[in-house]
């Protein structure tokens, strides 16, 4: 039997296509929390390019990532607006101190939608980033 | 398996001196499988002949829409099977976050928009949205996913004894992205097409006429190409002809998917109302 090709949702597709087209800074997870995609402008906060990094898990992202609020106190897992946006399938903002892959500390404000289907089934998340103090 | 086209006219039914050829009515085929009750694909135009023919038969009929986009719904209040009373129809279709499928049909099966109101159809009436997964309509295994169109719009793979026809009329798998960039995992449709003896796909508009219409839903003959040779399908038969396009635009435009698909392989044709496509090894496509 031939196997076929694992698909990505369509929501999800539609999401990457957007986020491809847009100088908004975004990242897009799937549904498990993978990190599958994120832009150019992203790219930049980011310090990696996607290319570079490839698809991440929710283990492998949140290891790479530090985050911390701004008085200095720690995140806890469950607390960031990408994981109540998974978990609780609702958006969620925040903002948030994050140490990049580059090494650089960046004041972020971050939002996080889910993307339902239509039979109500979690899609996947896009997170906007946007820099604290940028216009 | 064996699909006669009743109908392969997009966006509005463009009968004529003009389009005679290609066919004026709007989308629907009819899928002859070895066994089970007959399955019709879209309620276009097409659908108010086969209806005529299908008259006469008894037992229930399945009919599996890919949207409720007009060109694509126009022909169900027109579909003598729905006026038997002891005809058991099966409505298959996709689903909407927002109203059940029996409701959107609705809102064109009443007045003003038609005279007579769904509830007062006699025949028995079952509306199933399409499932997550394959499911079975007679010898077939079907399978329908959501595919890049406006509102919710499914494509279908049917599959049976081993031969595999997917149908999606409207279509625009590249919105946003070059054909030679899309990973096959990201490309709206793929996994419905992959693989396909006969793949019945849009191409409503020539390369020329696409980035005026970008986002509108459809592809050009150029997107619909490189789909078929990406999904590495038997054969493409380019279907969702536009209004405006006479016959003679039709040949330039089957001319122009010859090129593109290149020496290897099976050409492929544009679909012709009247015409029934065999489903197998040669894909061949007869006059009926």
């Amino acid at each position: 039997m031939v196997e076929r090709t694992a698909q990505k949702s369509l929501p999800l597709i539609l999401a990457r296509e957007f986020a491809s087209n847009v100088a908004t800074p975004l990242t897009i997870l799937d549904e498990e929390g993978t990190l599958v995609f994120f832009n150019e402008p992203a790219e930049r906060l980011i310090g990696r390019t996607h290319a570079e990094l490839g698809d991440l898990s929710e283990e492998e992202w949140r290891a790479r990532f530090t985050t911390e609020r701004l008085d200095g106190s720690p995140v806890a897992i469950d607390e960031t607006p990408t994981a109540v946006a998974l978990r609780h399938r609702r958006p969620a903002h925040e903002t948030l101190v994050y140490t990049m892959l580059d090494g650089q500390r960046r004041t972020l404000s971050v939002t996080a939608i889910p993307m339902l289907e239509r039979g109500q089934e979690l899609a996947g998340v896009v997170v906007v980033f946007w820099e604290a103090g940028q216009g | 398996m064996k699909a006669v086209v009743w109908g392969c006219r997009g966006s509005l039914a463009a009968p004529g001196a003009d389009t005679i050829r290609y066919g004026g009515n709007t989308s629907c085929i009819e899928l002859g499988l070895a066994e089970g009750p007959p399955v019709v694909v879209d309620a276009g135009t097409g659908i108010r002949l086969l209806g005529l023919e299908l008259a006469s038969s008894e037992g229930p009929i399945h009919l599996c829409l890919t949207h409720l986009h007009m060109d694509h719904l126009e022909g169900l209040g027109f579909f003598v099977p729905l006026w038997q009373p002891e005809r058991e129809l099966h409505i298959w279709g996709p689903a909407s976050p927002v109203d059940g499928l029996m409701e959107r049909i609705a809102r064109y099966l009443s007045p003003p928009l038609f005279p007579v109101e769904l509830s007062d159809v006699p025949a028995r009436l079952t509306f199933h949205d399409v499932p997550d997964g394959e499911f079975e309509l007679g010898s077939a295994r079907v399978r329908a996913e959501p595919v890049a169109h406006r509102g919710p719009t499914v494509g279908y793979r049917f599959e049976e004894a081993g031969t595999v026809l997917t149908y999606i009329p409207d279509h625009e798998p590249y919105l946003g992205v070059e054909p030679e960039e899309a990973e096959p995992a990201w490309i709206s449709g793929f996994a419905l097409a992959e693989g396909a003896d006969l793949l019945m796909h849009d191409a409503q508009y020539f390369e020329h006429e696409y980035p005026n219409h970008v986002g509108w839903g459809h592809s050009s003959v150029a997107h619909a190409v490189s789909f078929g040779r990406t999904a590495n399908v038997r054969k493409l038969v380019l279907f969702h002809h536009d209004p405006l396009h006479t016959d003679e635009q039709l040949d330039a435009l089957g001319a122009r998917a010859r090129e593109l698909w290149g020496e290897d392989g099976v050409p492929p044709e544009l679909a012709r109302e009247g015409t029934t496509l065999q489903v197998g090894a040669t894909s061949r496509l007869t006059a009926s």
